[in-house]
C-alpha cells in the first residue's frame, strides 16, 4: 500500500506544473492589458474624473381624463467636491451666491462630513436666473460644478393630499435604499411615496474628465462608460380633475371630507380634505419652512382626514345593520317594528312617521327604534347558539364591508377605524352582556368608529349590491387604456338584500319624507343614507353616503362635515351637488350650490 | 522547552512570504480604502486599521497552534470538520444576507463566513482519512468516502446560494489525485470544463451536430471492435447528456445575477452598466498600471472609487493600478512561491496526513489565487471569493492563517514521526 503511495509521487510535477501554468496565464493576460493595449490609459496623472448623476425625468401624474396634474421643471444644484474644493475664494464666492460666509462654512463642513471625495449638493434648486450669472464665474473655484435637477410643479392647486410631495432624502431613508444619495429627492407622501420605486426612474451618470482650473475637458473614454438616464413611470390616476377641484371649492371653509369612488373599478375619482393647501407650497427651497407653517397651523390641513380621520358613522352604519339582520334571516324587507316616536325606549325616534314601519320606509324615515329592534332580534335569535355567536355572525359580516381595517392598497396612511370585538364587550363587561348593553351599534354609535374612505367604499358595495374593489388611486402606468388590478372583495350577503336596501336608499331621496329629499337631483336617480354622528366635543358632524344612478352606480361618495350638525342639512347637498357634476358635467340646482357655499360664511 | 524549538524549526521561507503578502494586502487596503480624513493606518475606524487588527489577531491565534501538540490536528481531524458542517448547517437557519448568498454568521458587529472555515475542516479531513495507514484508494467504497468528504460540505455551500465558494470544493480533486485517483478523471475534468464553456456559447443543437461529426470521425478511424464501437457511443451519450444538463442548469439553476456575469465573460452581453461594470473598472484600472503603475497611492481609480468592493474582492486592482506590471507579476510570483513551498514541504513529510494536508492547502489558495485575479482582469466569471491574505477581511485571513500555521507545525514536527 505504502508502495502504491510513493507511486504517485511523480504527480507532484504534474500539479505544480498546473500551477505555473495557470500563473503563466494570468501574466501573459496582464502584459495584455497593462502594457500592449492602450487603451485603458486615457486617465492621465494631471487629470481628475467628475461623476455627474444625470437625474431621470420623474413620472409624470395625470387624472383619469389624461389632464396633467404633476410636472417637472428644471433647476439647479450647486454641486461641491470637498476635496477638490482647494484655494476657495470665499470672500467673492460667497457674495457670487449671494450668502454669508456662516452659510458657506455649514454647508462646506455639512458635505465634507458626508464624504470628501463624493460630489454633494452644496446650494440647491437654483433658478434659471440665477444660474446664468453664477455659472459664468464658476471656473474661479475648482471643485464646485452645476447639476441640473427637476422639481415638480402642478398645473392645478388640487389634490394635495392625494399627490403627496417630495423632499429631500434623510439619513434612515439613504441607509434603507443605495440607490439615494445625500441630496437627492424622495417621495415623502400620498402616490409620490407609494409609487416612489416607479416614478423616479433611473440614473444615469455622466463621467467626464476635468482639469486643474475646473473646466471640464471631455468625456472620459469617449462617454464608454457613461449611463443615460432612464425616466420614471408617468401615472394615470383615476382622480377626475374637475370633480377634485369641485369638490374642493363646495369644502373650502368648512372642515371635513369627501370621498368619491367609482364603484365597478374601485378607483378614487375625488378625495377632498379640507382644509387643504396647494401642493405648489411644498415646492423649491421653501419647502422646509412652509412644511412646518402647515404642521404649526391649528386647522392641521396637513392631516388627510378623508383617510385618517374617524368617525362614529352615525345612522348611515344602519344600511349594513340591515343587511345583516336580512342575511341572518330573523327578518325580512317586509317584516313590520312598532315605532313610538319619542316615546320609544330604550331609543327614541327623531322622525315623525307612521307605525309599524318596513325596511323602506324605516331607511326613509332613518327609524332608530325598527333598526335597534331588528339589531336585538338578530342578537335574541335561537338561528345562533348564544347571543356571542350572533355577535360574532353580525361582526364577520361588517368588518367585510371593508370596515376596521387599514385599506390594503396603495392609498398609505389608513387608518383602521373601528369595530368593537366580543373580547372588548367581554372585558369591558366582565364577560356579562347582551344585545341591550351595545344597542349603541345599532343605530351606528358607540365603540364604531369608521373614516370616510370606509364609508364612501360602504356606499360601492352597496350600489353594486354585494362587491366593492379595494379602493385605489391608481388607474395604470404610462398607458391611459392599461388598468391596475386590485383585490375584489365579496360580501356574503343575497344580492336580494341589497336590492331592497337600495330601494330604501332611493326613497331617501325620493320619498316624501325622505331625510334627503331637499336635494334630489332632476333626471338622475341617487340611493343615500344621512347620519348625525354625536360629537362629544361640540356640534355634531354631518355625515352622508350615496351612490348614482341607482341602477348602475358610477359614483359612490361619502361626505362628512364636522361640527355642521344633521346630514341633511350640509353632506347630503354637497354629495348631491358631487353627483350631478360627476355625472352630468354641469350644475343645474345653483340656489342648492348657493346655499351649500353659505356655510364657509356663517362662521 | 519544546515550543521553542517548534518555533525554531519553522520553515523561514513560507512564514517570511506569508507575512510578505499580508503586509502588501494591508498596503493595498490602506490605498484602496483611504479616507482622506483617517489619514492613520492604525486608525481603527478604517478598514484599514481593522485589517491590522485581523492580522495581530491571526498572528496571535498562529502561535498560539505553534503550541498545541503537532498531532492534535490529525487526532481532531473529524472533530473540526464536523464542528464546520455544523456551523454551515447553523448559517443556512440564522445565517445574514449579503449580496446575494445567505452565507456570514453575525456576531454582534463582527461576521464571519462558515464557508472559509469548511475548507479548512475538508482538508484535514480528507488528509486525516486518506492519510490513515489502511486507507487503500483502490477500493470503491474509499474513494466514494473521500468525495463525499468533499462533496457534503460543499452542496451545503451552495444551498447558501454561494456558487463562488462551493466552487473552491472542486479543486480538492488535485489532492485525491496526488493520492492516487485515476489520472483519466482529470483529463475527463478537462474535457468536461471546456464542453461546459462551449456550451455556454453555442446552441446546444450546433454542439451535437458537432460531437456527432466527432463521433463519425473516430468510428472511421478506430479498430471497429464491438467493445470500441459500445465505448464510444457511450461517450457519444454522456457527452449529449451532459451538455444538455449544462443548458438546463445554466437556464434553471443559475441565479440571473450568475447567468448575467457568466454571459459577460463569454463575450455575449455587453453590461457595462450593470453587473459587467465592476469588471470593466476593474480591468480599466489594473490596465491603467502600465509597465510601472502610477505609484503607491497614486491610482486616480482607486482614490476615485472607480471599482466598487475593491478593498475586499476587488484588491488586485489596486496593486495592478499602483504598481503596474512589475508589481503584479512579483505578486504573482510571490503566490507561485507560496504555493510550490507548500508542496516542496509537503512531499518531505514522513506522515501522510501532513503531506495530504499540505496539498490541501495549497490547492485552495491555488483556487483563490486563480480565480480571483482571473476574474479582476476578465478571464473567470466575477465570482465572489476573496484573494488569499490581501483581501480585507477577518475571517478569511484568520482561516487561510490557520491553515498555513498548522501546516507549519506539522512541517516543523515532521523528524518526531516515525
Amino acid at each position: 500500500m505504502i508502495k502504491n503511495k510513493i507511486n504517485y509521487s511523480q504527480r507532484k510535477y504534474v500539479i505544480g506544473s498546473i500551477f505555473i501554468l495557470v500563473a503563466i496565464i494570468l501574466i501573459i493576460k496582464l502584459f495584455i492589458i497593462q502594457i500592449v493595449d492602450d487603451s485603458y490609459k486615457q486617465s492621465s496623472e494631471s487629470n481628475t474624473l467628475r461623476y455627474i448623476t444625470q437625474y431621470p425625468q420623474r413620472g409624470k401624474i395625470y387624472d383619469r381624463n389624461g389632464k396633467l396634474l404633476v410636472y417637472n421643471d428644471a433647476v439647479y444644484d450647486l454641486m461641491i467636491i470637498p476635496s477638490q474644493a482647494k484655494n476657495i475664494d470665499t470672500a467673492s464666492f460667497c457674495k457670487l451666491l449671494n450668502i454669508n460666509n456662516e452659510t458657506y462654512n455649514t454647508s462646506f463642513n455639512k458635505a465634507k462630513k458626508y464624504s470628501s471625495i463624493t460630489p454633494s449638493i452644496f446650494i440647491s434648486q437654483i433658478t434659471k436666473e440665477e444660474y446664468g450669472r453664477i455659472a459664468e464665474m464658476l471656473y474661479r473655484y475648482p471643485g464646485f460644478y452645476f447639476q441640473t435637477r427637476s422639481i415638480r410643479q402642478y398645473p392645478l392647486p388640487i389634490a394635495a393630499h392625494t399627490l403627496g410631495s417630495i423632499g429631500e432624502v434623510t439619513k434612515p431613508e439613504m441607509e434603507h435604499d443605495a440607490y439615494y444619495k445625500l441630496g437627492d429627492y424622495i417621495g415623502k407622501s400620498g402616490i409620490e411615496k407609494y409609487y416612489e420605486k416607479q416614478l423616479r426612474g433611473k440614473k444615469g451618470i455622466k463621467i467626464t474628465v476635468v482639469d486643474v482650473h475646473n473646466r471640464e475637458k471631455e468625456r472620459y473614454m469617449g462617454g464608454a462608460f457613461d449611463t443615460l438616464p432612464e425616466s420614471g413611470d408617468d401615472i394615470i390616476l383615476g382622480l377626475d380633475a374637475d370633480l377634485q377641484a369641485y369638490g374642493e371649492y363646495l369644502m373650502a371653509g368648512k372642515t371635513g371630507s369627501i370621498v368619491a369612488i367609482e364603484p365597478t373599478t374601485g378607483q378614487i375619482l375625488a378625495m377632498v380634505s379640507s382644509p387643504t393647501y396647494d401642493p405648489n407650497e411644498l415646492v423649491g427651497r421653501q419647502r422646509g419652512q412652509r412644511y412646518n407653517d402647515l404642521l404649526n397651523n391649528p386647522d392641521k390641513p396637513l392631516i388627510n382626514r378623508a383617510i385618517s380621520g374617524t368617525y362614529p358613522p352615525g345612522s348611515t352604519f344602519k344600511m349594513i345593520n340591515g343587511l345583516v339582520s336580512l342575511q341572518s334571516g330573523v327578518m325580512n324587507a317586509n317584516t313590520p317594528y312598532p315605532c313610538n316616536g319619542k316615546n320609544s325606549a330604550p331609543i327614541k325616534c327623531t322622525h315623525s312617521h307612521g307605525s309599524p314601519v318596513r325596511l323602506y320606509d324605516a331607511i326613509e324615515n332613518s327609524c332608530n327604534p325598527y333598526f335597534w329592534q331588528a339589531f336585538q332580534a338578530m342578537m335574541n335569535s335561537s338561528r345562533f347558539k348564544s347571543q356571542k355567536d350572533a355577535f360574532q355572525f353580525w361582526y364577520d359580516h361588517v368588518t367585510s364591508f371593508g370596515l376596521g381595517r387599514a385599506c390594503e392598497s396603495d392609498i398609505p396612511f389608513t387608518v383602521s377605524g373601528n369595530i368593537p370585538k366580543k373580547e372588548f364587550y367581554d372585558k369591558v363587561y366582565r364577560g356579562v352582556w347582551n344585545a341591550m348593553t351595545i344597542r349603541s351599534l345599532s343605530i351606528g354609535q358607540g365603540e364604531i368608529l369608521v373614516t370616510p374612505l370606509q364609508l364612501a367604499n360602504v356606499a360601492a358595495a352597496i350600489g353594486n349590491e354585494g362587491y366593492f374593489i379595494e379602493p385605489h388611486y391608481i388607474k395604470s402606468f404610462n398607458n391611459p387604456n392599461d388598468s391596475v388590478s386590485f383585490e375584489r372583495h365579496v360580501i356574503d350577503i343575497k344580492k336580494q338584500h341589497f336590492k331592497d336596501v337600495k330601494k330604501g336608499m332611493q326613497s331617501v331621496f325620493e320619498g316624501d319624507h325622505g331625510t334627503a329629499r331637499w336635494s334630489r337631483i332632476p333626471d338622475i336617480t341617487v340611493g343615500g343614507k344621512t347620519g348625525t354622528a354625536e360629537n362629544p366635543h361640540g356640534q355634531d358632524h354631518s355625515i352622508f353616503m350615496a351612490f348614482a344612478p341607482v341602477e348602475n352606480p358610477q359614483i359612490a361618495i361619502s361626505v362628512v362635515v364636522e361640527n355642521a350638525g344633521f346630514g341633511s342639512t350640509w353632506a347630503a347637498p354637497i354629495a348631491s351637488l358631487m353627483i350631478e357634476k360627476y355625472i352630468r358635467g354641469e350644475i343645474t340646482r345653483p340656489n342648492v350650490e348657493k346655499r351649500v357655499l353659505t356655510l364657509n360664511e356663517n362662521e | 522547552m519544546r515550543s521553542r524549538t517548534t518555533i525554531g524549526r519553522i520553515d523561514i521561507w513560507l512564514f517570511v512570504i506569508y507575512l510578505a503578502l499580508m503586509t502588501i494586502g494591508l498596503l493595498s487596503i490602506y490605498a484602496a480604502a483611504f479616507n482622506a480624513d483617517h489619514p492613520h493606518i492604525y486608525d481603527f475606524s478604517q478598514n484599514y486599521g481593522k485589517q491590522l487588527v485581523f492580522i495581530g489577531g491571526s498572528l496571535l491565534v498562529g502561535f498560539a497552534i505553534l503550541l498545541i501538540d503537532a498531532k492534535f490536528f490529525n487526532a481532531f481531524a473529524y472533530v473540526i470538520y464536523g464542528l464546520s458542517i455544523l456551523s454551515l448547517l447553523l448559517v443556512l437557519v440564522v445565517g445574514s444576507k449579503i449580496s446575494g448568498s445567505t452565507s456570514w454568521i453575525q456576531f454582534g458587529s463582527f461576521s464571519f463566513q462558515p464557508s472559509e472555515f469548511a475548507k479548512f475542516g475538508t482538508a484535514l479531513a480528507l488528509a486525516h482519512y486518506l492519510g490513515k495507514l489502511d486507507t487503500d484508494f483502490t477500493k470503491l467504497k474509499t474513494k466514494l468516502i473521500a468525495y463525499g468528504i468533499v462533496l457534503f460540505p460543499m452542496m451545503l455551500v451552495l444551498a447558501q446560494g454561494d456558487a463562488g465558494s462551493a466552487a473552491v470544493f472542486i479543486i480538492f480533486l488535485f489532492v485525491i489525485y496526488r493520492e492516487g485517483m485515476g489520472g483519466k478523471i482529470l483529463i475527463i475534468g478537462f474535457v468536461a470544463a471546456t464542453l461546459f464553456i462551449i456550451s455556454l456559447c453555442v446552441s446546444k443543437w450546433y454542439i451535437m451536430i458537432g460531437l456527432a461529426v466527432i463521433y463519425a470521425i473516430f468510428l472511421l478511424m478506430i479498430d471497429r471492435t464491438k467493445k470500441n464501437i459500445w465505448l464510444l457511443t457511450g461517450i457519444l451519450i454522456a457527452a449529449c447528456a451532459f451538455v444538455f444538463s449544462v443548458d438546463f442548469a445554466f437556464h434553471h439553476v443559475l441565479k440571473p445575477h450568475q447567468q448575467t456575469r457568466i454571459n459577460i465573460i463569454l463575450g455575449k452581453e455587453h453590461d457595462i452598466r450593470g453587473v459587467g461594470y465592476n469588471l470593466n473598472q476593474s480591468m480599466i484600472a489594473i490596465g491603467s498600471g502600465g509597465f510601472s503603475g502610477k505609484g503607491y497611492l497614486k491610482g486616480t481609480m482607486t482614490k476615485y472609487n472607480f471599482v466598487p468592493e475593491q478593498h475586499t474582492d476587488f484588491i488586485f486592482c489596486t496593486v495592478g493600478e499602483e504598481s503596474g506590471f512589475i508589481g503584479c507579476f512579483f505578486l504573482i510570483a510571490l503566490y507561485l512561491a507560496l504555493m510550490l513551498r507548500i508542496i516542496y514541504l509537503a512531499e518531505r513529510q514522513r506522515s501522510a496526513f501532513s503531506r495530504i494536508y499540505g496539498y490541501g492547502i495549497a490547492c485552495i489558495f491555488f483556487f483563490h489565487f486563480a480565480i480571483n485575479i482571473g476574474m479582476t482582469i476578465g478571464l473567470v466569471p466575477v465570482i465572489g471569493i476573496p484573494l488569499p491574505f490581501l483581501s480585507y477581511g477577518g475571517s478569511s485571513l484568520l482561516m487561510f492563517s490557520m491553515m498555513i500555521f498548522v501546516f507549519l507545525k506539522q512541517d516543523a514536527n515532521r523528524m518526531n514521526i516515525l
